[in-house]
């Protein structure tokens, strides 16, 4: 019978698709997962100055290459040991984390506004535009991206600004081929057509039509930029081209761990596990995302 | 009178995610050589029929009672593997969308081949010259070109006739149709139906037709089963049923067809009153799942 | 001034194929050869067609959702084949669109009311919110729609709850003329009755003018006036149903009329052949 199926209590209400959407992330495992330990994280970065049991910088060079609790000559206070100044490993890993995650959602941000707002004009417009946009985006990303941002950071100065700067401008691309294809299947739709017959403008269509269905994607896509976000910018401290070396980061402690690795094996292991579960709670948290977010997927 | 190939018999069952019935108390027969129309609404059942028919329902619908009898077997009860051969020997599908049956990276050759390399060991050059003479039944004129194309450069009748071939490959017993003609346009539809007519019954083979269009079932069937909620309303000879309609649903349902010869008659909307007749019959037999 | 309503003289639409290095058509290929077609004011017209034809291309060329070759066409006296989009907005309202699919014509991501209200917000229809609200509410009611839809996402409704949204929000923005577009080829038949029925009450009601494009020849007789047959882009046959259909001209209306299936019992049916059927199935694609 026609009705029998989408039938349902009249006197109930269709909750708003983001606070479905929201119920149903909240269920997915991998996004509880992968959220929850980006949400710890986030937690303990703003909450650095409390959390940290000792000042990253507090140098002490007694306490040099303190192995943590449980090892022969463990100092108590020293969770997770000292490094070979003797400064506290998991308060410097802490305060770590605040460059990791601005970087992470800052860039991450940052390339995928550039790269969508890209994509919609190239997938939308089609002709010279995307012809344009499109090969714009195979010369990009024809640079190795390393030695790019390499590049673009030593030319600009090192510095958070520039890290991000580079990340976003480097990786936008990967935003831009998925948007626009994206965008020329929503452009393909009855309902954008619906649309276009109404008389809405091209970009009333784009913000409000098209951006809404393609905004799964686009934020499983941020989710995982993210990821390579704290990747890059560890790799960039690793060559000291990030922030200046007196504020502590992931990328600088594993530079510095690898070279006291037969004394203190904790001093690299700490920021490497940091960064794996780091990156690895972005991609779980993006693969739930892509999943939960997707109404159609969703059914 | 020679045994029915097929005979359903009381076949119910449920879904297995809010246990809500999707066939009820089914039976059914097919007599050899036979088309027998599964006809009803979106909804009805008769795809559900189809794929207990093959033995592949999906694991979401669970059979809760009856029989699935194929030449005397109990098709339900048969452990998977002989069963597996039976109905990939015995029993053949045509599915409904030709665009999307045939796998689009291999050759038809080789999809085309795939059953009697299976089940009967043929050699590429035995299972070569068995294609060549299938596409030339199904009157493809240049079947070694067939054989060597990819899907996507046939059109979409020419694929529903390397199907119908690849139906008929292994000679088999009964055919389960499953609404064949829907994604083709009216002039290569016709043309597809003349063909599963003539292939039938120079093969001698039964037809298990599912189509949701009455003008179609009278054109090709030769018995109706009529379903609405997965419960059989109506069966019997086609020219019986839509000549002198017994149940009021079955009325209803010819009335509600446009027809082109009879400008006047046609779109009458099914009255909510036979509808409610049909759930008020449902919910006394609906006490039995 | 005529008593057409839409006029479309020698329309030409081309598709490009093929991509140059820089992404940009190559060459063109011909999808309508010259097609002149007239719609009067408060009639109703079927294009009918099987795939391939150019129906649907012809349709959205009419609607100026897709740009012509050469070729005109004309709205209400106004020549709209190369007005520009601002231009073409007010008239906008009075043509609309109604989808073949009605799952797809609905954007997944937004409520119905939003679906419905905003089009009449856009091109201010309605005195006020309320008012807006008041006549979907009234819409809804006569499409035998419970008002609790308003609430609801596309994806929840069933595929008949579907297109008479789809209807009602084509009718709240009272058009002069409406395109169906295959509207009722996925629906069941009792599905498909109540739609068309309501399409026919709604064109009288408002004196709308109305193309309605179809593979069926049979819905086309049950709802048009007039018929248009069209056959890899180029029109073969045109005029009232009554006579079209009484007495096909072309060999290749007679082979659709005769391919349909009826619901009655001929055994010669089958057998049957026209001579334009076997050149009806192209070999490849």
């Amino acid at each position: 019978m026609d009705d029998a199926r989408g039938g349902w209590p009249m006197s109930e209400v269709a909750p708003h698709w983001i606070s479905e959407s929201l119920r149903a992330c909240i269920r997915d495992p991998k996004v509880a997962a992968g959220g929850g330990f980006i949400l710890f994280l986030l937690i303990l970065a703003l909450g650095a100055p409390d959390f940290a049991p000792k000042d990253p910088l507090e140098q002490d060079l007694i306490l040099g290459v303190t192995p943590p609790p449980g090892f022969a000559g463990a100092e108590p206070g020293y969770l997770l040991g000292t490094d070979d100044l003797g400064r506290d490993v998991l308060s410097r890993l802490i305060w770590g984390s605040r460059v990791a995650l601005t970087v992470a959602f800052v860039a991450a941000t940052l390339a995928a506004a550039l790269g969508a707002t890209l994509g919609l004009l190239a997938g939308w417009y089609r002709g010279w535009v995307d012809a344009t946009i499109s090969r714009l985006v195979e010369i990009w990303m024809a640079f190795p991206p390393v030695l790019l941002s390499i590049l673009l950071v030593a030319v600009v100065g090192p510095g958070v600004g520039s890290v991000i700067g580079a990340i976003a401008i480097i990786d936008w691309t990967r935003f831009c081929r998925v948007i626009r294809a994206e965008t020329m299947g929503q452009a393909k739709t009855d309902y954008v057509t619906a649309a276009r017959a109404i008389g809405f403008s091209p970009m009333r269509i784009l913000v409000r039509e098209i951006l809404p269905n393609v905004m799964p994607v686009l934020i499983a896509l941020i989710s995982l930029e993210m990821g390579i976000a704290v990747i890059v910018e560890a790799i960039l401290s690793f060559v000291g081209l990030s922030v200046s070396s007196d504020v502590p980061t992931w990328g600088g402690m594993i530079a510095q761990g690898r070279q006291i690795l037969h004394q203190g094996w904790w001093v690299l292991a700490a920021p490497l596990v940091a960064l794996f579960l780091t990156v690895l709670a972005f991609n779980l948290l993006g693969e739930g995302l892509r999943r939960s977010l997707d109404p159609v997927m969703r059914r | 009178m020679s045994p029915p190939v097929l005979a359903l018999s009381n076949l119910s069952a449920i879904s297995d995610r809010d246990r809500a019935p999707i066939l009820r108390n089914v039976s059914l027969e097919v007599a050899r050589g036979e088309t027998c129309g599964l006809v009803g609404e979106s909804g009805a059942g008769k795809s559900t029929i189809a794929k207990a028919i093959l033995g592949i329902l999906p694991r979401t619908i669970r059979v809760t009672g009856g029989e699935v009898k194929f030449e005397g077997a109990d098709l339900l009860k048969i452990e998977i593997g002989p069963l597996r051969r039976l109905i990939g020997e015995c029993i053949a599908l045509i599915p409904q969308d030709p665009m999307t049956a045939l796998n689009p990276a291999r050759r038809i050759e080789a999809q085309l081949t795939d059953g009697p390399r299976l089940w009967r060991g043929l050699d590429a050059t035995a299972a070569r010259a068995l294609a060549l003479r299938l596409l030339d039944e199904v009157h493809i004129r240049d079947p070694d070109r067939v054989l060597r194309s990819f899907p996507h450069e046939l059109s979409g009748g020419m694929r529903q006739r390397v199907l119908i071939a690849a139906a008929f490959a292994l000679e088999p017993r009964l055919i389960v149709a499953d609404e064949p003609t829907t994604a083709l346009d009216v002039t290569v539809q016709k043309q597809i139906l003349r063909l599963i007519r003539n292939m039938q019954s120079a093969h001698g083979t039964s037809v298990v037709f599912v189509t949701h269009d009455l003008g179609v079932v009278a054109q090709i069937c030769d018995h109706v089963t009529l379903l609405f909620a997965g419960r059989v309303i109506e069966a019997g000879s086609a020219s019986r049923l839509l000549d002198r309609p017994a149940h009021p649903y079955t009325r209803a349902l010819l009335e509600a067809c446009p027809r082109y010869d009879r400008p006047d008659a046609g779109l009458r909307p099914i009255p909510e009153s036979v509808i409610a007749d049909l759930y008020a019959e449902l919910g006394q037999s609906g006490a039995t799942p | 001034m005529s008593d057409d309503l839409l006029i479309a003289r020698d329309v030409e639409v081309a598709f490009g194929a093929g991509t140059s290095l820089f992404g940009l058509a190559k060459s063109r290929v011909k999808v309508l050869h010259r097609v002149t077609i007239r719609i009067g004011r408060g009639e109703t017209v079927g294009i009918v067609g099987e795939s391939g034809s150019g129906k649907t291309t012809l349709g959205r060329a009419l609607l100026r959702l897709i740009d012509v070759a050469s070729g005109t066409i004309q709205f209400d006296g106004v020549d709209i084949t190369r007005l520009p989009e601002a231009a073409m907005r007010p008239i906008r309202r009075r043509m609309q669109l109604i989808f073949q699919d009605p799952m797809a014509s609905l954007n997944p991501r937004h409520t119905i009311r939003r679906i419905v209200l905003e089009p009449m917000r856009f091109h201010r229809v309605a005195a006020s919110e309320a008012d807006a609200e008041e006549r979907a509410r009234k819409i809804f009611a006569r499409f035998n729609l419970p008002s609790a839809c308003l609430e609801r996402y596309p994806h929840e409704l069933s595929g008949g709850q579907r297109q008479r949204v789809g209807i009602a929000r084509v009718a709240l923005l009272a058009p002069d003329f409406v395109l169906a577009d295959e509207i009722v080829s996925g629906l069941d038949v009792s599905t498909q009755a109540q739609v068309l029925n309501l399409l026919k009450e709604l064109s009288r009601g408002l004196g709308l003018s109305m193309a309605f494009i179809s593979h069926d020849l049979s819905v086309i007789r049950a709802v048009c006036d007039r018929v248009y047959v069209l056959r890899s882009g180029r029109i073969v046959e045109e005029g009232f149903c009554d006579h079209v259909f009484a007495a096909p001209r072309d060999g290749y209306t007679r082979a659709l009329l005769d391919a349909i299936p009826l619901p009655r019992i001929d055994p010669d049916w089958l057998g049957r052949t026209s001579g334009v059927e076997a050149v009806g199935e192209k070999y490849t694609k």
